[in-house]
């Protein structure tokens, strides 16, 4: 219980350091130190209590509940602090702050809202959850350390507001810890909120036109999902067969009063975890610096999202709220993979395969049976740790070359070998067999076979979008041009750290994935289904197939180090007009001429304009529909 | 023991040629002669092929394509000229922008003579050609 | 014990009846057009004979691509007679093009570059319909084991035709037929070059060819798994199978990639999405 109050509690301590002390040196040994600090108490937290099943604690000290409640007013007043300038016709933002804070504050000021008897939860969900924000959240830190002088130094029209950046993100970590740990729907909520505050802020960081409007955008989307919780508390409270708001009470209830408020929650992670139709505040997230966008679609932030739905998802087990809520995910994985593929901005792509990715979470989710939460846990550990890997590679290449577009990497191994190698796992980790995704997208399809074949088709269809556009995007970066000029050495020993360190953990989460599932993913699937007898990923030869696939894949690579002998080099084939220059053949008046390849992006059938507003449009129908049918 | 000689593969380059040659050099792969028999196909991509086909004379512009062609072949490899365009420039040669025959840029193993080249005398070169390879190999 | 010898049987044996199926093929084609054809042991020959010839590469990257490759198509082979997993499968079928793909794509060559976009395409038109498959037998048999589908009694062709045309539609794909070669092509077809391949030289490309016959087999097995009880039928019915394909391939000039990807993906859904409802209903 100490350590989880201490887990909650110590972020604040270098978020008001950093935020009050300008100085560089003191900035960065405050975050190395921190960092490590949080990385190792989460390491800690989870050695001592992994085996020991699913803990409560009450009250921490005496007045946390006043002073959550304290502090959601000053949040409520900070919101509506940051709206002040806005203009009049955007003046229904506050009001949807007014509108979810009024009744919420009134109900627990007058002392209406049941008093929850154990406020803060650990089992092995919250487990999994801290390891990858302390980690990974952790090790982008570190890296924003590095990346934020030099984002500095390229726009100097941006004022520099390091200190606050970065204390923004160890805010996150106390909001994301809170989230994790907390079993009170009024404390999620507020922890909920904060970490609204924090992408508001991120989003908004640079000040111009475009991020302002961005981040306003992901605030009201945000705060609408909010709402989710200001309405299930205020339910929650009203009607008296439920009676309770601890969420595991809640999620153990077998009344079907409690599907309303379920389907809120699930609303509100689904908006947070950026689904259809509320992706557009995670694409306008990208105006941020990349750190940023490393930690809004890694470890925290849209994770918060899908943790919340995965906690409901026992309640959606085998109902039709949980079918639709699945749909909504299998939809969102489909036509988000589709946009990617038609993308050639890197960025976007990256944004699009993480909406896509948490679709196919939040259909295991609403799936809910057993085998489809351990997909669902098992995806958000590799996804986590490789989307963080891949955001900080991107913006590593961008600070190097000054562009995004997939196409101007082509060759990138080349002239920056070590970081295209970084980039080939993280994608690799993404969708490739033998790593991560495979064993995730294997238990998806094994989980699903007896489901609804329209989910089935979403995921298969999804899938091969997926494996399209990574690996249009692989491929291009394996391109020989030879051209040699190492861009690399610019790089700073900070995020070299960081780059190595979740390289590492990528591949060491894959080798290590039987461990994962055995200690961290089925004792929490036992606890809330008790009946649960390890996957059948475990029951055949299945396990050693892929470990043996899983050293192929690994060992294989090796041989791209070795010199063969006996080759004899030669230019490419351009139909016999080649001129000394490989990137250039002569043209038909005799003088050479440059050629260029371009990737197929399929845009006639796959555009993000033709298929956003539909896709929009249907799954705001479905959400609509369901919240009614569960009311009526 | 050579395999060579069991799937000569063939790149056809048109040099300057007037299009008869070329017409029968295909005319080998249709039904009525089908080279195939002998596992030859035509390949149309030189890194693949193992013999170079040349109708027709060289003149100035493609003298580098039929060297780049050549040298993007791997060995063992033979060149075929097909024509008396390709062996010495027919009544080509005095024109103001050819070179000559084939020998001119690249060293040629077998002429086939004809204006133009019968599909018959075709085949004979290419079994000779056949001999050839083997020897290439064993070296 | 039954697994291994599954497993060596298919390296074994895989390549040579590939071989000799592409040999047979060829001849099959010529007699449709009215020539002789080459010997039987063609293919053997072509291989071999690549293998006598110098390595050209454009980079040293390529050829260990291939030889991934091959490994992985080997290995995805192997979980299908070892009597594993059937997504498994797939998904190491997936690698291995994978592999291809990214071996094209380090030539950075124009045509080669061109192939692999295309064999992406093919990819992604093929996959939902492997997978589905997948999932068909796991409806009709109750079991993604492909060891308890072949023990299955009645062949499974009667509860899934829909998937099983399904299959049989991208299968041209998948062995590089007419009118669906679009990423490269075989013997005597050519377009943009040699597409993929075009980089390819010798030893390099001998193992491109030596994939191919793996890659013929094992899809030919997922036809057979439909047949799987009554095994000399279903073994029939395979090469009818691929004699069917070759009538296709030689009466089809070839599409462009937009009717590839949209046909394969509206057969995929209508035969093997309708098949699938139909089997979750009846279950
Ligand atoms: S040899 Fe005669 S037929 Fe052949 S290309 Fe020359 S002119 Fe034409």
């Amino acid at each position: 219980m100490n350590l989880i109050m201490f887990l909650i509690l110590f972020p604040l301590i270098p978020a008001i350091i950093i935020r009050l002390i300008p100085s560089e040196r003191v900035r960065t040994s405050t975050v190395l130190i921190s960092v490590a600090i949080i990385a190792v108490a989460s390491i800690f937290l989870a050695f001592s209590s992994l085996q020991s099943g699913c803990q409560y604690f009450k009250l921490p000290f005496k007045n946390a509940g006043t002073l959550i409640t304290v502090a959601e007013i000053v949040l409520a007043v900070t919101f509506l602090f940051f709206c002040r300038r806005l203009p009049f016709r955007k003046m229904w933002i506050p009001v949807i702050i007014f509108i979810q804070y009024i009744p919420v504050q009134y109900f627990e000021l007058s002392g209406k809202v049941p008093v929850p008897v154990n406020y803060l939860i650990l089992d092995n969900l919250s487990i999994i959850m801290a390891l990858l924000i302390g980690i990974i959240g952790g090790l982008i830190t570190v890296y924003t350390v590095g990346y934020m002088p030099r984002y500095h130094k390229e726009h100097p029209e941006y004022k520099d507001r390091t200190s606050a950046f970065i204390s923004t993100i160890f805010l996150f970590f106390f909001a994301m810890f809170g989230i994790v740990f907390s079993n009170s729907l009024s404390w999620i909520y507020f922890f909920w909120e904060v970490t609204t505050l924090c992408s508001f802020i991120m989003i908004g960081y640079s000040r111009t036109d475009e991020a302002v409007d961005n981040s306003f955008r992901a605030l009201w989307m945000l705060l609408l999902g909010g709402m989710g919780f200001s309405v299930t508390i205020v339910y929650c409270s009203l009607n008296k067969s439920i009676g309770t708001i601890e969420l595991s009470q809640i999620t153990a209830m077998t009344n079907p009063m409690v599907m309303f408020p379920v389907v809120l929650l699930c609303f509100a992670g689904m908006n947070k975890a950026a689904q259809f139709p509320f992706s557009q505040w995670l694409l306008g997230a990208m105006v941020a610096p990349t750190p940023s966008s490393a930690l809004l679609h890694s470890s925290t932030m849209v994770k918060a999202g899908v943790y919340l739905c995965i906690r409901c998802a026992p309640v959606l087990h085998n109902t039709s709220s949980g079918t639709t809520i699945a749909l909504i995910g299998g939809i969102t994985f489909v036509v988000a993979s589709a946009i990617a593929a038609s993308l050639s901005h890197g960025k976007k792509v990256l944004a699009y395969s993480t909406i896509a990715n948490l679709g196919l979470i939040i259909l295991c989710a609403g799936v809910g049976s057993s085998l489809a939460i351990w997909a669902a846990l098992m995806l958000i550990i590799f996804h986590a740790v490789a989307k963080a890997l891949m955001f900080l590679c991107v913006g590593t290449v961008d600070q190097q070359t000054g562009s995004l577009d997939i196409e101007k990497m082509r060759g990138l191994i080349s002239t920056m070998p070590q970081l295209t190698l970084m980039i080939l796992i993280g994608i690799a980790g993404m969708f490739l067999a033998p790593f991560g995704m495979l064993i995730s997208k294997w238990a998806v399809l094994e989980a699903l076979a007896e489901k609804n074949p329209f989910l089935i088709l979403t995921v298969v269809f999804g899938g091969a979008l997926m494996m399209f556009f990574w690996g249009k995007w692989m491929g291009t970066l394996v391109a020989v041009t030879g051209k040699h000029m190492n861009k690399e050495k610019y790089t700073g020993i900070y995020e070299w750290a960081a780059l190595y360190s979740l390289t590492i953990l990528t591949i060491g989460t894959c080798v290590l994935f039987p461990l994962t599932a055995v200690y961290f993913i089925h004792p929490y699937i036992m606890t809330i289904y008790p009946g649960f007898i390890g996957d059948p990923l475990f029951h055949h030869d299945n396990i050693i197939m892929v470990l043996i696939m899983l050293g192929f894949a690994i060992f294989l690579p090796l041989g791209f180090l070795v010199h063969w002998e006996k080759l004899h080099y030669s230019v490419p084939d351009l139909g016999g007009a080649n001129v000394h220059d490989p990137e250039r053949f002569m043209g038909s008046m005799g003088e050479s001429r440059e050629w260029h390849l371009g990737n197929y992006y399929l845009n006639d059938i796959f555009n993000e304009q033709k298929l956003l507003l539909p896709a929009n449009i249907v799954t705001l129908l479905i959400i609509s529909i369901m919240i009614i049918a569960v009311i009526i | 023991m050579s395999f060579l000689k069991k799937s000569p593969w063939i790149i056809h380059y048109d040099g300057s040629s007037c299009n008869g040659c070329d017409i029968e050099v295909l005319a080998c792969l249709t039904p009525m002669y089908d080279v195939e028999r002998f596992g030859i196909i035509n390949i149309g991509n030189p890194k693949h092929a193992d013999v170079l086909i040349i109708t027709g004379a060289v003149n100035s512009q493609n003298a580098s394509v039929i060297k780049t062609i050549y040298h993007q072949m791997g060995d063992p490899k033979v060149v075929l000229a097909v024509g008396i365009c390709a062996a010495s420039g027919n009544f080509f040669r005095d024109c103001y922008n050819i070179k000559g025959g084939v020998d001119t840029v690249i060293p040629v193993d077998i002429y086939v003579p004809g204006c133009a080249a019968r599909p018959e005398a075709i085949i004979d070169g290419v079994v000779a050609v056949l001999k050839l390879l083997e020897e290439k190999t064993k070296k | 014990m039954k697994a291994l010898l599954g497993i060596f049987g298919f390296v074994i044996f895989a390549p040579l009846a590939g071989g000799i199926l592409c040999g047979l093929d060829r001849i099959v084609t010529a007699r449709m057009q009215g020539r002789y054809g080459p010997p039987v042991l063609q293919s053997f020959y072509d291989v071999l004979k690549l293998f006598q010839k110098q390595n050209l590469v454009v980079n040293r990257f390529h050829g260990y691509f291939l030889f991934c490759f091959l490994i992985f198509l080997i290995i995805s082979g192997s979980i299908l007679y070892a009597g594993d997993d059937f997504l498994m499968v797939v998904f190491a079928l997936t690698v291995a093009d994978m592999f291809l793909v990214m071996a094209a794509y380090s030539t950075n060559s124009p045509y080669s570059f061109i192939g692999a976009q295309r064999e992406l395409l093919q990819m992604l038109a093929v996959e939902p319909m492997l997978l589905i498959t997948g999932i068909g037998f796991y409806l009709a048999a109750g079991s993604f084991d492909i060891g308890h589908i072949v023990s299955v009694g009645k062949p499974l062709i009667f509860k899934m035709p829909g998937i099983f045309f399904g299959l049989v539609y991208v299968l041209t794909i998948k062995i590089r037929k007419s009118p669906f070669d679009l990423s490269t092509s075989h013997h005597a077809h050519q377009e943009i070059v040699k597409g993929l391949t075009t980089e390819f030289a010798g030893p390099t490309l001998a193992l491109v060819e030596i994939a191919h016959w793996y890659e013929t087999i094992l899809m030919l097995s997922f036809v057979f798994l439909f047949f799987a009880s009554q095994p000399v039928v279903g073994i029939l019915l395979a090469i009818l199978i691929y004699f069917i394909e070759i009538i296709i391939d030689n009466t089809n000039a070839r599409v462009k990639w937009q009717f590839t990807l949209k046909s394969s993906w509206i057969v995929t859904l209508l035969f093997g999405g309708i098949n699938l409802f139909i089997l979750y209903i009846l279950k």
